[in-house]
């Protein structure tokens, strides 16, 4: 490994991921979804919802929100967070654009990852 | 014996008059209808709102066929009176009906005028009167370009504002200096005009048209006296009417503007009667409903031997124009025995002037602000002094007598005979007492029970106030429920909506319905993917981003993230060798749940999603396709095994049934759409509880729809006794077309129906051939972009980040 790793890896292109959808990205037994919104940012969710663990990846995305597969669940891409009357917090992960590439910091993953 | 009673003419007048004459003496007449237009009666007021697309024909139809056949009426409709033979007391129709009458009524309405200019003759020359003159307006529109009004009255400017509004570019052409100045003083005129400007809509004040010229007879220009010229897509003439009189004075009547009656509405011929704007009253002809209205009590009691009289009225005049609000009552002009009160808000762009002599209001203009309207024109009319409340009179009502009142304790405070619906002539009292003695709850009711908004609509609000009022806390207006927070439309709005403005895409949707959120939100943006799927089948580019993910991926997800596969079986047949296939499917991926499903298929559940194309992929060897057992769209169709086997079967319902799947199959419905077809009346599918249901008996086919055993349990409703298999086809298809076009996203086809109305179904499905065919029609077109398998889309290719993780990292990588 190069000396000066920092801990980001590229997992992928922004055109990889759908406008307003998500991809996953496995790492051991986390799965993480990544999120693109209408107006392109990205975010990276645990794919689990906080409340009964439905695919978060497999929901659809508005603003900066995901609605929940399973329940409805309206989770923030941002914080994790479920909105309005429920809750419950989803882990997020750093995760950043340069020019086309999504980056990762893999450091975060690995902490989740041992959780 | 009944007496006969003849009508000519089917408009807003003889349609009110008929309701007072069958509500006091339902049994003095049999009555015969002649109208010239080919429809039932309809309220002419709100043709604007069906040019701008906020409204559709069947919004506005005030009766319609059932309402004639329940009061025994012959309606001839498309029939043209043009002989009354007064002696025989006979009227004719230009197709030959004939009809003798006791006593005879003229409603023959007004004609546009049209300004005999060269080149008013050509093709695309409008007039702006009835249904099919909109029509017009709107197949032109279809086709773009510029609109020139010639005419800047009330017809002129809500048809400017229509054609603008269904995307056209317009210019209105006004003679005089100012718009409206019939009705508008000249500052109010100025900022009518300046907010016509700010729409994107050309005025152009002190135009004389001098000729309209055409390109293969089609008009292509507008010249003005001056010279200059202005390119024309089509001319709409809105300069003024003239009450049709001319059927009349060829029968020998006495006819003056219009059609002379005295204070009992007879005409010269004490057996013939005349109502509406094709009248002459002391001197007076009218153009709008009020009067009409008022007309119309007094002719139906002169008709059962009644003394009431009209004597005339005082009319005032609103635009409707969304977002214009303006008001007009009265003689406005200067002169010496009159004094004037002007309030001017330039920042708020309100406008109001009110004119006096001694001490009372003669004329009021209102534009920007119009709530205080009603009072004043109260006022003017009981013709009260003022002189009191001179210093706050422009401030309106909820200054007087004390600091301002909220809208609520105005209308508290409103006298009892305070006029509240201008259009029908009804007070506060009136509608009070219909509510609390008839214990009336919602705004329909209200108009319903007493007329009132239900002409022009504009005083909806107050009518919702006085249920406030009188319910107190009990009352709930019965708003439109939002399709979701995003919006404050309804379902029906916005399905109307796409259509009118012809919006395809989901944005486009968004930015021109005024969507409150960025990109909508999980409600809003599933049902409008399926109201553009629906609405422009070969146009619209699906979203799949705004689909669930059942239907993104074509699969059930199930609680543990995994998926469910359930393959098609036409009607719930199979075979050995499907059989063997779905076995082998199973042991391949290590398949953990085989299960016979309620709709006669089997599911395999616990399935992971990557594996799902690898799975549809040996599926689709075997020859299964999807059986969208996923989707909002057609799911099952269970049949019987009817008389391939069955000892009591009458005909073919297996074969039938799989005939059906195979038509429908592919089709996105509002939701989720199960049929059934049982071979006899033992009904072993249990048709009887679909969404649609066919129940074979020995004379033929008998459709139901309309079940319902999830959430709620309900037996279906009886379509009708079919003869053939092909017909059965066709009226099962025009059914899912209708509901496909008119239900609201997730609203299953009982609800739709009880919404809209079982009979009103079995009217448009069952005895209007033309439309049942229109609708199979547009069933057959869609289905050439839907019939295609999902799965062995996926198969090849499609979508194959669906399936897939982006990236698989190792986590030593970091280390
Ligand atoms: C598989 C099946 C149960 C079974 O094992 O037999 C089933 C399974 C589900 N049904 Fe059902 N329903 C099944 C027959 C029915 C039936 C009976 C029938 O079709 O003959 C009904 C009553 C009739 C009806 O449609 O209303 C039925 C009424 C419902 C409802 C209530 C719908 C309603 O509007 O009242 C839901 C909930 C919904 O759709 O919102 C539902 C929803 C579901 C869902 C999709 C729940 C979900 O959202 O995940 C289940 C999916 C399981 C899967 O992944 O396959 N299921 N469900 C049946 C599949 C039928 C088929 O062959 O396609
Ligand atoms: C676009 C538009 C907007 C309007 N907005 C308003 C408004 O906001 N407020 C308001 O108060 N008024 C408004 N009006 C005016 C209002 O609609 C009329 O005053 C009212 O409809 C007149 O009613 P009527 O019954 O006299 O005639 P109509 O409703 O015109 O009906 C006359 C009918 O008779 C038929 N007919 C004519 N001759 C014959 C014949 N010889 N044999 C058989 N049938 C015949 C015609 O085809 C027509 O259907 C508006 C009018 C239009 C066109
Ligand atoms: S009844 Fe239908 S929705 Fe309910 S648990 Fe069974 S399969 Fe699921
Ligand atoms: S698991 Fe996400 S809402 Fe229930």
């Amino acid at each position: 490994m190069n000396a000066a790793f920092d801990g980001w890896v590229k997992v992928g292109k922004l055109g990889d991921v759908p406008r307003r959808g998500a991809r996953c990205i496995k790492s051991g037994d986390v799965t993480i979804a990544i999120f693109r919104t209408a107006d392109d940012r990205v975010f990276a969710l645990e794919d689990r919802c906080p409340h009964k663990n439905g695919p978060l990846s497999q929901g659809i995305v508005h603003d900066g929100c995901v609605t929940c597969p399973l329940h409805n669940w309206v989770i923030s891409l941002e914080s994790g967070e479920a909105q309005g009357a429920d809750s419950g917090r989803s882990a997020t992960f750093k995760v950043k654009r340069t020019g086309d590439d999504i980056l990762l910091d893999l450091r975060d993953v690995h902490r989740a990852g041992r959780r | 014996m009944k007496q006969k009673l003849v009508i000519i003419g089917n408009g807003m007048a003889p349609g009110r008059m008929l309701e007072h004459l069958f509500e006091r003496a339902p049994e003095t007449y049999d009555v015969t209808i002649f109208n010239a237009e080919p429809r039932v009666n309809y309220n002419r007021l709100m043709l604007s709102p069906v040019l701008s697309g906020e409204k559709s024909y069947q919004d506005i139809v005030t009766h319609d066929d059932d309402w004639y056949a329940a009061n025994g009426v012959t309606l001839h409709k498309s029939a043209r009176i043009e002989t009354i033979d007064r002696t025989a007391k006979t009227v004719i129709s230009a197709t030959g009906i004939s009809a003798d009458y006791d006593k005879l009524v003229i409603a023959t309405g007004s004609n546009p005028f049209i300004i005999p200019i060269p080149g008013h003759d050509l093709e695309g020359v409008l007039v702006y009167r009835d249904l099919d003159d909109v029509e017009r307006m709107l197949a032109a529109a279809d086709a773009g370009g510029r609109a020139v009004v010639i005419g800047g009255g009330l017809l002129g400017l809500e048809a400017a504002a229509g054609l603008k509004a269904q995307g056209m570019e317009v210019t209105v052409l006004h003679l005089m200096s100012t718009l409206m100045e019939r009705q508008l003083d000249p500052a109010a005129g100025y900022l009518l005009e300046k907010a016509f400007e700010e729409r994107g809509i050309d005025v152009v004040t002190q135009a004389n048209s001098s000729e309209i010229l055409g390109r293969d007879g089609q008009v292509s220009r507008v010249r003005l006296e001056d010279g200059t010229e202005i390119d024309a897509a089509i001319v709409v003439m809105a300069i003024g009417i003239r009450p049709s009189a001319k059927l009349a004075e060829d029968s020998g009547l006495e006819v003056g503007r219009g059609v002379v009656v005295g204070d009992d509405m007879r005409t010269s011929d004490p057996d013939i009667f005349a109502l509406g704007e094709c009248v002459e009253h002391r001197g007076q002809c009218y153009g709008l409903v009020a009067p009409l209205y008022e007309m119309a009590s007094v002719l139906a009691d002169q008709l059962i031997g009644g003394e009431s009289l009209y004597r005339g009225s005082v009319t005032a005049t609103k635009l409707k124009v969304t977002g214009i609000d303006l008001y007009s009552a009265g003689d406005f002009a200067e002169g010496e025995d009159r004094e004037e009160i002007v309030l001017r808000d330039a920042a708020a762009g309100i406008y109001k002037r009110l004119v006096l002599r001694d001490n009372r209001i003669i004329g009021a203009v209102l534009y920007g602000e119009t709530g205080d309207g009603p009072w004043f024109f109260d006022l003017l009319k009981k013709q009260l002094d003022i002189a009191e409340m001179r210093e706050t009179l422009v401030f309106g009502q909820a200054y007087q007598g004390g600091p301002p009142l909220d809208p609520m304790a105005a209308v508290a405070a409103l006298p009892d005979d305070a006029e509240i619906c201008g259009c029908n002539g009804v007070c506060k009292s009136k509608i009070v007492k219909s509510i609390t003695d008839l214990g009336l709850s919602a705004l329909d009711e209200v108009r319903a029970h007493t007329k009132a908004s239900a002409s022009c609509g504009t005083c909806s609000g107050l009518v919702e106030q006085l249920l406030g009022l009188t319910l107190g806390d009990s009352y709930t207006p019965a708003a439109v429920q939002p399709l979701c927070a995003c919006t404050d439309l309804g379902h029906d709005e916005v399905r109307r909506l796409i259509k009118a403005k012809a919006l395809k895409s989901i944005p486009a949707v968004m930015q021109e319905l005024e969507w409150k959120s960025s990109c909508g939100c999980a409600k809003c943006r599933p049902a409008l993917n399926y109201y553009l799927v629906s609405d422009w089948p070969d146009e619209y580019a699906d979203d799949y981003q705004s689909r669930f993910i059942n239907e993104r991926v074509h699969a059930n997800i199930q609680k543990d993230g995994t998926y469910s596969v359930v393959p098609r079986m036409w009607g719930g047949m199979t075979s050995s060798r499907e059989l063997r296939a779905i076995a082998d499917v199973v042991d391949k991926f290590a398949i953990p749940a085989v299960k016979v499903t309620g709709g006669q298929r089997i599911d395999m559940l616990g399935i992971e999603k990557e594996d799902l194309p690898a799975v549809w992929a040996d599926l689709g060897k075997a020859g299964f396709v999807s059986g969208h057992a996923y989707a909002k769209g057609v799911r099952t169709v269970k049949t019987c095994v009817g008389t391939d086997w069955c000892r009591f079967g009458t005909q073919d319902s297996t074969g039938l049934g799989i005939r059906i799947e195979k038509f429908v199959w592919g089709s996105w419905t509002p939701a989720k759409l199960k049929m059934a077809v049982s071979g006899c009346p033992r009904n072993c599918s249990e048709a009887t509880c679909k969404d649609i249901g066919v129940i074979c008996v020995d004379s033929g086919f008998e459709i139901h729809f309309a079940g319902a055993a999830g959430l709620d349990i309900k037996g279906t409703e009886v379509l009708g006794l079919i003869k053939t298999e092909d017909e059965v086809l066709e009226h099962i298809v025009a059914l899912v077309q209708m509901y496909r076009e008119q239900g609201h996203y997730l609203e299953r086809i009982y609800k739709w129906a009880a919404r809209i109305g079982v009979e009103e179904i079995r009217q448009q499905i069952l005895e209007d051939t033309d439309r049942r065919e229109a609708y199979f029609d547009r069933f057959v077109f869609s289905q050439k972009f839907a019939q295609v398998d999902p799965w062995s889309e996926r198969v090849s290719g499609l979508d194959k980040h669906e399936f897939k993780p982006m990236a698989t990292l190792s986590l030593e990588a970091a280390e």
